[in-house]
């Protein structure tokens, strides 16, 4: 069963290819939706095409699928329609599927499941990822400002970090918020940057 | 509060979505609206059709197509409102326009001439034009395809049509993929502004009084949610009221311009809300007041005769086949008794009838109403055909194709 999966980022495609592979399915096509994407995939004839429910290219696609002749008219989307859970799935996951051949639901649905799963899977490692990125961000501007007031106050660094601490929860901000503020204000009346 | 997500596409005529939300329209009928930017009308459908929004901006045609089955599963959707009238335009390539009338503003003043010249032009361009259009179910691919066959140019035959999203017309330009496209403002503005493309045709000149995008709903959720619908009604049209007033069209553009909504230089959205447009880059702006309309002349009352009007054409370019069910299908996707529902006694103008002859208003001219005097402006097609709904065998006989 050919797959073709259309992504423009890579890292989603590879994840979802990789997740293919493994459940058995080898011909798997990556294209890229840009310049004459439909023609690449038109002459792969997919089963099969998964893409990025956001990706402003769908429309595209879809014309390709109503007018080809190379390719039968599409029997479904999300497999089918029908499956009121799978789709909802599918779009939650910001997946659109198309099966552009006569396969049968038993079929698809197999490799639907497998590419909400590793969508989901890949969603919330960017997540994570996001989250991280601004905890290690965060930290570095308290770790500043700590270094401001141990300077300025002569506090220790356990006081410095309490009196950040309480200052946040005082005005209902986010530490690294008030670190900021901190910051800025003291680069702002010259004082040492530390 | 009560809930209600919306889906809408990064153009300017999102505007009274995005103005019930930002101006507090909703939030004073107890409606707590979230926007929903979507990039591609394909998802913009399924998240309606799925109930993931519960409203959404949809090209006119796009809701009667879904309705109708055409082109994937038949869901029921329902248009109780009009989110503006016009407001689209088709560009070319310089090098294509030149071969047109030279002059821009003759170009623009006489859509049938320029029909004509367009069709020479094909003849002597290097290939056959590409002309990137947002939907085979939009408005303007059908406006398009009108004005196209006015002067025997089959636009099946004689130019290929590209469907692109608008946001990717600009990329589709510059890397020379296609010769022109017709989109909603601001991307015609922003080809012309970058020098990529002259203007050749407004959506305003080919058919004056047009349909263009519209509230779409599904019709089972309509019907189960009617106060809650009522109140959305309520809070657009006062949204619509705001677009349209003068005053506030410097605020709408810079509303408009933010990143999350169509993320365009405020002062492309400026001109088309100020009733004008600049029709190759660097010329004096051309007056076009009815370049795109809100609200006035009750421009969000849906006329059942317009979703005809489309029903027609996609009968006549064989996107749909003939049949009495399908037709009367279609004519009922628009629905003016909600929006008579919703808005009676709001102090918004009620047209007599919930259907028209199309096309048929020569000068602006008062017709029956209640709630006030209703002033409708010209309506015409360009090549002064008109459209009765209740003849639509014989209005299509009338086409050569």
């Amino acid at each position: 069963m050919r797959i073709v999966i259309i992504d423009d980022t890579g890292a989603r495609a590879s994840v979802l290819e990789d997740g293919l592979h493994e459940a058995g399915y080898d011909d798997i096509h990556v294209v890229q939706p840009s310049g004459a994407f439909v023609s690449r995939i038109e002459r792969l004839v997919p089963d099969v095409v998964l893409m990025d429910l956001g990706s402003p290219s769908r429309d595209t696609l879809e014309e390709m699928l109503l007018v080809s002749r190379a390719l039968a008219k599409p029997i479904a989307m999300f497999v089918d329609q029908s499956d009121d859970q799978m789709t909802a799935a599918a779009i939650d996951a910001g997946i659109s599927a198309y099966v552009v051949d006569g396969l049968r639901k038993e079929r698809v649905k197999p490799i639907l499941d497998l590419a909400v799963g590793r969508f989901t899977a890949f969603a919330r490692m960017q997540a994570e990822l996001a989250e991280a990125r601004t905890q290690l961000a965060d930290r570095k501007v308290i770790d500043r400002a700590k270094a401001i007031l141990m300077q300025q106050r002569g506090l220790n660094e356990q006081d410095a970090y309490t009196l950040l601490r309480t200052s946040a929860m005082n005005a209902n901000k986010r530490m690294a918020e008030v670190a900021e503020a901190l910051i800025t204000a003291s680069s702002l009346l010259g004082k040492g940057q530390p | 509060m009560t809930p209600i997500r919306a889906a809408f596409l990064p153009l300017t005529d999102a505007a009274v979505l995005i103005a019930a939300r930002e101006q507090g329209f909703a939030a004073e009928q107890g409606i707590a609206l979230e926007l929903v930017r979507t990039e591609s009308w394909a998802t913009l459908r399924d998240r309606l059709v799925y109930g993931q929004v519960q409203a959404a901006q949809m090209l006119a045609p796009l809701a009667v197509a879904v309705s109708l089955g055409l082109g994937g599963a038949a869901t029921p959707l329902a248009t109780p409102f009009r989110l503006n009238v016009n407001g689209n335009a088709l560009v070319m390539r310089p090098d294509f326009a030149a071969a047109l009338d030279p002059d821009p503003a003759a170009r623009l003043a006489d859509p049938l001439a320029t029909a004509h010249d367009f069709a020479a032009a094909i003849g002597l361009y290097r290939r056959k034009p590409q002309i990137g259009i947002v939907h085979r179910f939009s408005s303007h691919a059908l406006m398009l395809r009108y004005w196209l066959a006015s002067a025997g140019i089959d636009p099946d035959r004689d130019v290929s049509l590209r469907v692109l999203p608008p946001s990717l017309m600009l990329e589709a330009m510059r890397s020379g993929e296609i010769d022109g496209f017709t989109a909603g403002d601001p991307w015609p503005a922003a080809a012309i502004a970058e020098g990529l493309a002259e203007a050749v045709v407004l959506g305003a000149r080919i058919w004056r009084r047009g349909v263009e995008k519209v509230l779409a709903c599904r019709a089972d959720w309509l019907a189960g949610n009617a106060a809650v619908a009522d109140r959305l009604l309520l809070a657009l049209s006062h949204a619509a009221a705001w677009c349209d007033a003068p005053e506030n069209r410097a605020e709408l553009a810079e509303m408009l311009a933010r990143p999350d909504h169509v993320g365009m230089p405020a002062e492309l959205i400026a001109a088309s809300l100020n009733g004008q447009f600049v029709p190759r880059a660097g010329a004096a702006p051309l007056p076009a007041d009815d370049f795109l309309l809100f609200h006035r002349e009750a421009a969000n009352f849906p006329w059942r005769s317009q979703a005809l009007w489309i029903w027609s054409q996609l009968v006549r370019w064989g996107q749909a086949d003939r049949s009495a069910e399908a037709e009367a299908a279609a004519g009922a996707v628009f629905r003016p008794d909600v929006y008579r529902r919703a808005l009676a006694g709001s102090g918004a103008v009620m047209p007599g009838a919930s259907a028209k002859l199309e096309g048929a208003v020569a000068t602006p001219t008062g017709v029956g109403a209640h709630g006030g005097a209703l002033l409708l402006g010209p309506d015409g097609f360009f090549d002064g055909r008109v459209f009765d709904p209740d003849a639509i065998d014989a209005y299509l006989a009338g086409f050569a194709k």
